[in-house]
């Protein structure tokens, strides 16, 4: 019996507390859905290292490490694009401020950002919120493969 | 969701296995239990088998980066061994796999020491 319920256009919300052990409720949660999506277990493994650095990013930054706020995650299984919205309510982020370091330069930290940006094509902060951050990250489905 | 790390002596240095995930939770554990070593006297290797790890993150990255300068001002050498898939995929994102020392086997890691 043929499927002909569409493969794409599902969308997964989930909130977790701000609290650095739920990260890998995040990574738990997100892996099955990049594969579901259609992207091989090496890019999804990508795209998961790439939202726990955003979500390590917000509890760092934009609650400094203030573990009872909330962080809301939203997957989108577009047609075309496959979308990850990370939600914060802390400080707003200075875009200026971020960005990746010299892998060159070999020192501990600054390979969050480095690591989000090689996941994603396209890496957004809208900080016109009326409080807090929406960061969206957007993924070419172009070379899925079903 | 915790890092089990245990610690044993090697010939002329200390053989550290990980289990777990090393994220921005449990890296401080991690850290500690460097500082653990570190702290000894006359250790002039560590090993650490990395094959319980099924994930790490830049923290995970940085703490052993950490390690790594730590043992260049004891004169110490760091080997890693065991990693796996995707710990490897991290360390070469991070384009690091040329900059440690990493083997295949801990056997392969602790000759010689």
């Amino acid at each position: 019996m043929t499927d002909n319920r569409p493969q794409h256009g599902g969308t997964v919300t989930l909130s977790v507390p701000s609290h650095p052990k739920y990260l890998y409720v995040v990574r738990s949660a997100l892996y099955p859905l990049v594969l579901d999506a259609g992207f091989p277990k090496k890019e999804a493994r990508k795209v998961v290292l790439a939202v726990d650095e955003a979500c390590s990013n917000i509890i760092r930054h934009a609650y400094s490490g203030d573990p009872t706020k909330t962080i809301i995650m939203t997957v989108e299984d577009g047609a075309e694009r496959f979308v990850v919205r990370l939600r914060d309510y802390g400080r707003k982020v200075e875009q200026a401020k971020i960005v990746p370091r010299d892998l060159k330069d070999i020192r501990p930290g600054g390979l969050g950002t480095h690591f989000i940006n090689l996941a994603f094509e396209s890496v957004s902060y809208d900080a016109d919120q009326v409080q807090g951050t929406l960061l969206t990250l957007e993924k070419k489905k172009q070379q899925v493969k079903r | 969701m915790n890092v089990e790390i245990t610690m044993e002596k090697i010939g002329a240095g200390h053989l550290m296995r990980l289990k777990g995930d090393v994220d921005m939770n449990t890296s401080p554990d991690v850290r500690n239990g460097l500082g653990e070593v570190f702290k000894q006297a006359g250790s002039k290797a560590l090993v650490i088998n990395l094959s319980g790890v099924r994930y790490m993150d830049s923290s995970g990255i940085a703490t052993l980066v950490e390690a790594m300068q730590n043992c260049m001002k004891k004169g110490m050498k760091l080997r890693l061994a065991e990693l796996s898939p995707s710990v490897r995929d991290v360390f070469e994102l991070a384009r690091l796999s040329s900059i440690f020392e990493i083997f295949s086997s801990v056997n392969e890691a602790t000759a010689g020491l």
